[in-house]
């Protein structure tokens, strides 16, 4: 089986501050694979561990990306591919999807494409559907369980109140949720193996693109963001009876609807 | 056995000692595996943060032009904390705030990053995230590392774990550590305006201050210092793990205590805590080094309890670098003889020499018993605040001579002959 794994190296949200004023502080954040596309890089895995077959993974983003590809390759990717996105990580979802799709479709045919369900930095949920109408191929969103068997893909999809078991025909795209699997911590021999593996990066001419092509899709504006903070209550509840002090606990977490009721 | 699988030299730990012993060892073409437990080199760092330039600028010539420092240090300090007041004895020596430098303070998520990076720039290989478990041996000669399944091979295996240093146990070169050899060091990371900070500490840009703290740590033996960074400034306090249990005293009550210290707390107001670490130490000196070598093995850094306490200076950084770049000398020599056993790789203990580290740790070889003289961080600092205090006021009631009022703050605390006692101890530990 022919896997493409699309993954994203997203700002550790982690390490995002935030100002007094409220605003994110964004420069200077350090990057991480964003968690769930190692979900889906273990599915990838899992698969060929059983069936056999090549893993590619691709991503659009910065030129140090390439730490996070090694991350990839060491947990059993066997080619990496970056498109490298001139603009510091302005454009949006619509030009991300032009960028991958191109590069998929340079990298010739695939059986299927694996994606997170969401990035653990913007969280929109929109490359790997967005992808899959681009492709003009079928998509199973949310999949929580995945089986590849001879010539059908079936997934089992998380629709939080209801589960819904969808089969379909390679080529196909699916996103996966983190329950699906726990991704593995890559071995120090891994490891090695994978500074060995080829690492391709791409311009965006490479792939007939252009920076401005994609300023062109790229239609979404990022008006303001602002943080969220809680503050911690700091209530302290002392020289009472257990029985008193207790029952003012609830009482407390009653009002701040805590226990749900 | 595969080619991926053995290496000239397999260096385990990117600190300070790890990467500079990668970097000179592959600068010499040597096949170099570099692995850090952490995700990246540094992660798992907290050291304090002042790096002494002399010996890292002889294996990085002029380092501070590239490596991210944050303040060369003008402005050096020893404090004696009392109950309300502070003594202090100050060193400004804007000389030191030019090349070739005598001290930086360093973020060590930082510099040893850098430091990592010469490492594999030179072509050393560095993988991270990965924890080494056990040495491999083979007739008591250490052959190679194992993590989880895997085994990997080479000549030498150096060890630069830091303070807990497993490896140096499994090689056989130490016993498990006891309470009474270990210290621990907690360390917050409080962030200000670089502004501010060169107002607070008098100084010019660039420039930065360090100061060792004495005495207010509920009478247990340890020390603090102030370190100033370009944005924030490291707090930290040093204390002896026996005399914390012994005393029931929680090593973070001690810096809170710190915090409020109106000394302390005037220059760390409105600061924000961004970091807070604990590490342990080994504040023994020579006398708790173990053997540094054993068959295809070199222990360096603090992994090889390399630390210099001597009251005016904390030297820990740079003996990891010195003692990096004597392991990969030790181990380029033994290449050429084509013998890494023990004895070959003995030519590691006299490159120590002849950088002079050893030989520092033997002069300071009494300072570890001064420090835990309770006297010096009991008494005395409360002493020099009271009398001091008293000297410098003036009250309707008739003033006395400064040594009668020495005397008269003494009485209880500490007899004349025990602070003749103390002063010999001094003359000879310092």
């Amino acid at each position: 089986m022919e896997i493409v794994v699309c993954a994203k190296y997203a700002l550790d949200v982690a390490e995002i501050k935030i100002d007094p004023s409220g605003k994110p502080l964004l420069d200077g954040v350090p990057r991480r694979v964003s968690d769930i596309d190692k979900n889906a890089m273990e599915a990838a895995v899992n698969i060929k561990e059983k069936q056999g077959g090549t893993i590619k993974v691709v991503c659009f983003g910065p030129a140090s990306a390439k730490e996070g590809l090694k991350e990839l390759l060491a947990m059993g990717a066997d080619e990496a591919y970056l498109v490298e996105d001139p603009s510091g990580g302005m454009l949006d979802t619509a030009a991300t999807v032009e960028a991958l799709a191109a590069a998929i479709q340079k990298l010739g045919s695939f059986d299927l494409i694996l994606c997170g369900e969401a990035t653990t930095d913007g969280y929109t949920g929109q490359v790997g559907p967005r992808l899959a109408g681009k492709l003009g191929i079928p998509q199973i969103t949310y999949a929580r369980n995945l089986n590849v068997e001879g010539n059908s893909v079936t997934a089992e999809r998380d629709l939080e109140d209801a589960y819904e078991t969808v089969k379909a025909p390679p080529p196909v795209l699916v996103s996966v949720t983190r329950e699906i699997n726990v991704p593995r911590i890559p071995s120090l021999m891994a490891i090695l193996k994978a500074s060995k593996k080829p690492m391709t990066v791409w311009k965006l001419e490479d792939l007939g693109l252009s920076k401005e092509k994609l300023e062109q899709v790229s239609t979404l504006r990022t008006v303001d963001l602002q943080g969220f903070a809680v503050e911690r209550k700091r209530v302290i509840i002392k020289d009472k009876p257990v029985e008193e002090a207790v029952q003012e606990l609830i009482s407390y977490l009653m009002k701040e609807k805590a226990l749900g009721v | 056995m595969a080619d991926e699988e053995k290496f000239d030299v397999i260096v385990v730990g990117a600190g300070l000692a790890g990467s500079t012993a990668a970097y000179v060892l592959a600068k010499e073409g040597l096949q170099v595996l570099l692995i850090e437990r952490g995700r990246q080199a540094g992660a798992k760092n907290m050291t304090g943060g002042i790096i002494y330039s002399r010996v890292v600028h002889e294996v990085f010539p002029n380092f501070w032009e590239e490596a991210p420092v944050e303040r060369a240090i003008t402005s050096y300090n020893i404090v004696f904390l009392g109950e309300n007041s502070a003594v202090t004895l100050n060193l400004k020596a804007p000389g030191m705030g030019k090349p070739p430098y005598n001290a930086f303070s360093v973020l060590r998520a930082k510099f040893d990053q850098w430091i990592a990076g010469k490492a594999e720039e030179s072509g050393a290989t560095l993988v991270t995230g990965v924890t080494v478990d056990e040495l491999v041996m083979e007739n008591g000669k250490v052959k190679g590392i194992r993590s989880g399944q895997d085994e990997l091979f080479a000549d030498v295996v150096i060890d630069a774990e830091g303070a807990k240093s497993l490896l140096v146990e499994k090689a056989g070169l130490r016993g498990d550590f006891k309470p009474e050899d270990v210290s621990v060091g907690v360390k917050e990371l409080i962030e200000l305006p670089e502004e501010a900070i060169n107002e607070r500490f008098n100084v010019g840009g660039g420039e930065g201050a360090s100061y060792t703290l004495v005495g207010y740590t509920k009478g247990i033996a340890g020390g603090g210092f102030l370190y100033t960074n370009k944005a924030s400034i490291s707090l930290g306090i040093v204390a002896r793990i026996d005399m914390l249990a012994e005393k029931q005293v929680k090593v973070h009550e001690l810096i809170e205590d710190y915090k409020l210290h109106p000394f302390i707390s005037k220059l760390i107001e409105g600061g924000n805590v961004a970091e807070y670490s604990a590490q342990i130490i080994h504040e023994g000196g020579i006398a708790q080094v173990p053997r540094l070598y054993a068959d295809g093995f070199l222990a360096a850094g603090s992994s090889a309890c390399l630390l210099i306490n001597n009251l005016f200076t904390l030297r820990g950084m740079d003996l990891a670098v010195a003692s990096g770049a004597a392991a990969a000398k030790a181990v380029l020599k033994a290449k050429e003889r084509n013998d890494f056993s023990a004895s070959s790789l003995s030519a590691y203990e006299s490159l120590l020499r002849e950088a002079f580290i050893l030989t520092d740790m033997e002069a300071f070889r009494r300072t570890p018993s001064l420090l835990n003289n309770r006297r010096f961080f009991t008494v005395y600092p409360d002493l020099a605040c009271s009398v001091m205090e008293e000297l410098f006021s003036v009250n309707p009631a008739p003033s006395e001579k400064a040594f009668k009022v020495v005397r008269r703050h003494m009485k209880g605390k500490a007899g004349l002959l025990d602070v003749l006692k103390d002063l010999l101890e001094v003359y000879r530990a310092l």
